[in-house]
């Protein structure tokens, strides 16, 4: 169909259009943070600022936003499953693994935003915990580990948060499809018109 | 008090009857109601009382595990989860044209900020610069929709804490705005009419009249809510000095909004990391300095007389032009188009049933909704469905003060804490 074709160049249009990353730290704080973390790869995303960190050095990266770049908040925290991402994008040298950890930082002071992504192997879904340095992310941690299965080390009281104790399962990863989760409910297993009837009818 | 022992007649009927075994398995273990990160007392004269979730000043399904020493309230720990609807995985699930209708049910009280701030990250990820008008129409939209959410803090805080008629005067104002974005989306709530684009349609005839109406219909009221409310010595009594909470803080646990204001920080998304049109309009940022219920009651008073300024200035310069941005890609034809080509018949159905491809890329925006930084972190993957939609729910991160601000209260401000932080449950639980 013609017009399907058309949709295909639009799609192909705007995937070249897109803005690819760029490794120049044109801001102040990613060319710091360069400095300081040599490990540390830039990405411009979009005119966002993205600091991609090791996740061996995350905790110590927090600490050091927090402490000499005025990033007195840590906004949010979450995590993003590549499983199914043919079309993803990543500066080169960062190893692609298939969670990203994601957290956005704020600076009032200096009216500026960085987001720091972290690599989450699918083998060893763990990495530090930021509730130490900035309390804010201790319910959004715990979230992730409720919807992810990320374990955070040194998470004051890590335990499901939105699902019930008991559930089986991380919901928000890409191999648990909405549908193929059966409904966990709990409770009597019979209706409250099945009690009512004679014993010996009784399911 | 000695504990009752069930006979085996009694318990047989107990499993019988709750399918569960006797009340004594279903009483919560302590170990499970300790604080996040904290330990439990071996001895003292603490109680544990459970608030919630069934709990008519709970704001919905909030459930508080509170342990008191008489009046005091020692501890307290929000257990949430009730109202999960697992939202960020079904806007994986949805097109980028349905996702709107998705998002707009999180914060339900505030339904214009999240299709705003879904739209405003899907523009971003496409590059997409929406025309004018359609900037000022969401703006407008969205500061009535402030008016509304705060009403309706308004009449809930009275009643919370005792003072009736002011559910009813809140609820009454409300209204008038409800009618009013009934006029122009069709709905009450839960509008789908900030779209990725613009909006769904253009303001209708006379909307002018309508608006600058209701902006002296709500005025009023606000005049009258301050002359009941504000130097009311009861009022005075229930609410100064009742869960404070300090700038520090609130920066720490991550709190925004009225919250993070009326403890001495003027920080506002509007002013400072503008959005929208907002650098085109005269506006205060209103901030007190003494964190607490009455702070944070005179503060959303005062946001409601702003916002209003705010909702004027947009009538007075409302500009023309298209209220959708005229890019074939995710604007589908006009209705009347249709019935003349296929091709225009096409194309809409195309948009509606496959939707528009978003080549890979993240973002995160940031609004300032009525509860504080209402966040969309976006994550695209090439196809016409995001492989990650999160949400950075303010309400969700408000409500990591309730400890703290209750911690040495009495069991009695509990209410009034709740209350002024003004937590909607479904942008809690999302």
């Amino acid at each position: 169909m013609a017009d399907d074709e058309r949709t295909e160049d639009a799609a192909d249009e705007a995937r070249e259009n897109a803005h690819e990353p760029s490794a120049t730290p044109d801001n102040p704080v990613v060319a710091a943070a360069i400095e300081r973390f040599p490990d540390v790869i830039a990405e411009d995303s979009a005119g966002q600022p993205v600091a991609h960190v090791p996740r061996e050095q995350w905790r110590e990266f927090a600490e050091w936003l927090r402490d000499e770049q005025q990033f007195e908040v840590c906004v949010d925290v979450c995590a993003v499953d590549h499983l199914l991402n043919r079309d993803r994008r990543l500066p080169a040298g960062v190893p692609a693994e298939r969670f990203d950890f994601v957290a956005n930082f704020l600076s009032r002071a200096n009216h500026g935003r960085l987001r720091a992504i972290a690599q989450v192997p699918a083998g060893d879904p763990t990495i530090a915990s930021l509730t130490p340095v900035y309390p804010s992310v201790d319910y959004s941690e715990r979230e992730t580990f409720d919807l992810f299965g990320i374990v955070f080390e040194g998470h004051p009281g890590l335990e499901r948060i939105l699902l019930p104790d008991d559930w089986e399962g991380h919901p928000l990863r890409k191999d648990a499809a909405a549908a193929a989760v059966p409904v966990q409910f709990k409770g009597p297993k019979t209706t409250p018109f099945q009690r009512a009837l004679p014993k010996e009818d009784q399911p | 008090m000695t504990e009752r022992v069930h006979t085996p007649e009694e318990q047989e009927r107990l499993v019988e009857q709750t399918d569960e075994g006797t009340q004594d398995d279903l009483l919560p273990r302590t170990e499970d109601l300790v604080v996040t990160g904290a330990q439990w007392p071996d001895e003292g004269n603490t109680m544990i009382v459970n608030m919630g979730p069934q709990h008519p000043s709970t704001h919905g399904v909030l459930r508080l595990v509170l342990e008191l020493e008489g009046e005091t309230i020692l501890r307290c720990k929000p257990v949430i989860g009730y109202l999960h609807t697992g939202m960020e995985k079904t806007g994986e699930e949805l097109t980028y044209v349905q996702g709107c209708t998705n998002v707009t049910r999180m914060d339900y009280a505030s339904p214009f900020f999240n299709e705003l701030v879904y739209s405003l990250a899907v523009e971003h990820l496409l590059g997409l610069d929406v025309p004018e008008r359609a900037t000022w129409i969401r703006m407008l939209l969205c500061e009535l929709n402030r008016v509304a959410s705060h009403l309706l803090f308004l009449a809930s805080n009275g009643m919370d804490i005792g003072a009736l008629s002011m559910m009813i005067y809140g609820w009454r104002e409300r209204e008038e705005v409800l009618r009013f974005f009934e006029k122009v989306t069709g709905l009450r709530m839960n509008h789908n009419f900030i779209r990725v684009g613009g909006t769904a349609a253009d303001l209708p005839d006379g909307w002018q009249d309508d608006v600058l109406g209701l902006c002296d219909i709500v005025l009023e009221g606000v005049y009258d809510y301050d002359a009941l409310l504000t130097e009311n010595p009861i009022w005075l009594e229930r609410t100064v000095g009742v869960g404070v909470i300090t700038a520090d803080e609130a920066t720490a646990l991550g709190v925004t909004g009225p919250i993070l204001r009326s403890t001495g920080v003027a920080w506002d998304l509007r002013k400072d990391a503008p959005y929208l049109a907002y650098p085109e309009v005269e506006f205060d940022v209103i901030y007190t300095d003494n964190g607490d219920c009455f702070d944070r009651y005179r503060i959303r008073l005062n946001e409601v007389v702003e916002s209003l300024r705010i909702v004027r200035q947009c009538v007075e310069k409302m500009p023309g032009g298209d209220y959708r941005v005229q890019d074939l890609k995710v604007t589908p034809p006009p209705r009347k188009r249709i019935d003349e080509s296929m091709e225009a018949l096409i194309h809409h159905f195309k948009i509606f049933t496959e939707g528009f491809k978003v080549a890979g890329g993240e973002t995160y925006q940031a609004v300032e909704s009525p509860r504080g930084e209402l966040g969309c972190y976006l994550v695209a993957d090439g196809t016409s469905r995001p492989c990650r939609m999160h949400v950075r729910a303010p309400s969700f991160y408000n409500l990591q003060s309730l400890p703290v601000m209750m911690q040495g209260g009495l069991v009695a401000d509990s209410v009034a804490i709740i209350s002024s932080v003004d937590p909607i449950m479904g942008d809690v639980d999302r």
